[in-house]
């Protein structure tokens, strides 16, 4: 499986550990938010409230450079808007991915 | 150039930020979670430019950017380009971009929206020359009604409703044929079974607005318009 990385955050941050400190916390308080409201929603059935959390969980995805598993998310949040849950445990593998690595960062 | 963004995503906002540093001329003078928020901040401080978000809960970047009375130029920004073609029917949208956004495409959009030149939007048509009043036929009598005195127009069946401070009353008409009597500042449609008068609207929540003593539904598609409508504070 792919691993995350922050190569995006450091391009951002062009060597500002400010910038990059600044980056890396509102991930690591935004993330965990997200992933327990996408549980929340998923308990629920509520498809649309799950669509909302996977495309926002998705730009997480990217930004810690994880395409393969961008792309499913993609297929995923296409599958919720037919009420299909049809990717959803790939997705939920790379949240428990993510929250392993933010943990260490 | 004065800039706001308005995306639900706090890192999405943070990136933005940081992005804009790296550009000479730019400011950021605020940035909102919420596009309503934004909405009211627009109506007291000239923006240039704002990077929107399309894909928000409840009131979407394409909700807001019906609602806007004088459009600044706007950048989109979005995790999913389908969403953007429908925005790109107006004039005052400049660019797109792709989240994660990368600086030097961030830095073409910018430089294209300092260069771009947006026509004047031209202000929506009202109908003023309407007087200030209308008859209705009512048992072969015509009867007076003063048009601000109308609060609520409900269509049931052959019939509409007219619902005045004083009095109400029933006419055989359609909701459309009294829609193009009254004047676009007063009354708007708000459902395809009733017209308000916008003035006497006393509060708004979710998906409908309480007027006098009646909680009426808004369409989804006709919230953006009456949102346009009101003077946000």
């Amino acid at each position: 499986m792919e691993k995350p990385n922050i190569d995006y955050i450091e391009q951002l941050a062009r060597g500002d550990a400010a910038v990059r400190k600044t980056l890396v916390d509102v991930i690591k308080s935004e993330f965990p938010e997200e992933r327990k409201e996408y549980f929340e929603s998923f308990e629920k059935k509520d498809f649309k409230k799950i669509e909302e959390n996977v495309h926002k969980l998705k730009h997480k995805i990217s930004i810690l450079g994880l395409e393969k598993s961008y792309g499913l998310a993609n297929a995923y949040e296409h599958n919720l808007r037919e009420s299909s849950i049809d990717g959803s445990k790939d997705f939920e593998k790379t949240l428990t991915t993510i929250t392993d690595f933010i943990e260490i960062l | 150039m004065k800039c706001i963004i308005v995306d639900d995503e706090k890192i999405a906002r943070v990136i933005i930020t940081t992005l804009c540093k790296e550009i000479k001329n730019v400011e950021i003078l605020e940035e909102f979670s919420n596009a309503i928020q934004a909405l009211k901040f627009l109506n007291e401080n000239k923006v240039d430019l704002i990077f929107l978000d399309i894909h928000m809960p409840d009131f979407n970047g394409l909700d807001f950017i019906k609602s806007l009375k004088n459009p600044p130029k706007i950048i989109l920004t979005t995790s999913d380009p389908k969403f953007a073609i429908e925005a790109f029917e107006y004039d005052f949208i400049v660019d797109y971009l792709l989240k994660p956004i990368e600086l030097s495409r961030f830095q073409k959009a910018v430089i294209k929206a300092e260069n771009k030149k947006v026509d004047k939007i031209a202000s929506r048509s009202n109908k003023q020359d309407i007087a200030n009043d209308f008859y209705i036929n009512i048992d072969r009598r015509l009867i007076k009604i003063d048009l601000p005195s109308i609060y609520l127009i409900e269509a049931k069946g052959d019939y509409i409703h007219i619902k005045t401070d004083d009095k109400n009353y029933v006419v055989h008409s359609t909701l459309k044929k009294i829609e193009e009597k009254l004047p676009d500042s007063l009354f708007l449609k708000i459902h395809r079974s009733y017209i308000i008068n916008i003035k006497k609207i006393i509060d708004i929540e979710d998906n409908s607005v309480l007027i006098k003593k009646d909680v009426i539904p808004v369409s989804r598609s006709k919230r953006p318009e009456l949102m346009k409508r009101l003077d946000l504070l």
